[in-house]
């Protein structure tokens, strides 16, 4: 089977609420969390949306 | 020398001219300046030749040689492939992908020009055997008209009213009027997207048209076409960035958000109005017969 959309990374400021297979990368303030979403939306090659504002994933379609 | 030379002599030059008027290069850059279009013209002129000499062929008695046009018809099913086949290749490369639908379609127009190069020049021979050289350019300048009518397809302003939209965001939610395209995450983005992106309702003017313009190939078409001529803000690399197309389920309105370069929107409207409305897209469910005989009934 062909995936055609995979998470690559969580990026949280709230750790209780999560837990799983992909990576994640746990931040303090709201604007680490930006800065570490904006390199791995570059880096990956994805898109960073929100779930909610302590939440960040980046998704690959 | 003989009779036919002059009928047969006309017959290709009159198919070859019909090639080349058939052959535009436009916005779209294809088939490319030159080679691309040496390529054509060859071919145009192998088909023009075909046409042609059917027709002292069968004058003749020789009836077999019409076999030759089957050998015809399969070469030209090779251009198709060819077409096909490059352009799916180079699709890899576009920022905004053209689409396979959009492929299907240049594909078959480039096979389908090849056959009305045949029509002409064996319609342009015939004349010319059978009467003389003033009904023959008559004839061709017949056909001619025939081809500039089947060349032009529909434009998508004649199936959509186009509108201005400025696009917002919910949270995260992405939407031009209310039809939600994406979800953004970084305020960065959102804030790259208001700055430049530009949204666009389409609302088609009747049923037939909704699901036209519902097709994922229509709709890659409009964002290429929009892309090619408006420019694209967008890099590889920057996937955040992705113009998008997206409907409204209630009523088949569809939702058109694109960033462009140059945010003109009069010329934007007037670009996605002039977007052809590709052949593998059009439905026509007001033609079903179930349809029909429910309007009788009721």
């Amino acid at each position: 089977m062909k995936m055609e959309k995979a998470i690559l990374a969580v990026i949280t400021l709230n750790k209780e609420k999560i837990d799983g297979g992909a990576p994640i990368f746990l931040c303090d303030t709201q604007e680490e969390m930006e800065k570490v979403a904006a390199n791995l939306e570059a880096i990956l090659d994805g898109i960073s949306h929100a779930l909610s504002d302590q939440l960040y994933i980046i998704v690959k379609h | 020398m003989n009779e036919y030379t002059y009928p047969i002599l006309f017959g290709v030059v009159i198919g070859t001219i019909a090639r080349l008027v058939m052959l535009r290069t436009d916005y779209r850059q294809y088939p490319t300046y030159l080679h691309g279009k040496v390529i054509h013209i060859s071919l145009g002129f192998i088909a023009a030749s075909l046409g042609t000499v059917a027709v002292p062929a069968i004058m003749e008695k020789e009836f077999t040689a019409v076999t030759f046009l089957t050998i015809a018809a399969s070469q030209f099913r090779e251009v198709r492939n060819m077409e096909r086949n490059t352009l799916t290749e180079l699709d890899a490369y576009e920022l905004v992908p053209r689409g396979n639908t959009y492929i299907e379609g240049i594909a078959v127009a480039f096979e389908g020009r090849n056959y009305l190069v045949i029509f002409t020049s064996f319609i342009a021979t015939l004349t010319y055997l059978v009467w003389n050289i003033w009904f023959a350019i008559i004839a061709s300048l017949v056909c001619y008209l025939i081809i500039r009518k089947f060349m032009s397809g529909a434009t998508l302003k004649e199936l959509v009213d186009i509108a201005h939209h400025e696009l917002h965001f919910e949270g995260a939610g992405l939407y031009v009027d209310n039809i939600y395209i994406m979800n953004i995450g970084l305020p960065k983005r959102q804030e790259e997207i208001m700055k430049y992106g530009m949204g666009f309702i389409l609302t088609p003017k009747n049923f037939n048209v909704r699901s036209t313009i519902a097709n994922l190939g229509q709709r890659q078409a409009i964002l290429h076409d929009a892309s090619v001529s408006l420019g694209v803000f967008r890099d590889s690399g920057t996937p955040a960035l992705v113009p998008l197309i997206k409907r409204d389920l209630d009523d088949g309105r569809i939702g058109v958000f694109i960033l462009p370069q140059d945010k003109d929107i009069d010329k934007a409207k007037r670009i996605i109005g002039a977007v052809p409305v590709l052949e593998n897209a059009i439905r026509m469910p007001s033609e079903s017969k179930a349809n029909k005989k429910g309007e009788d009934k009721g």
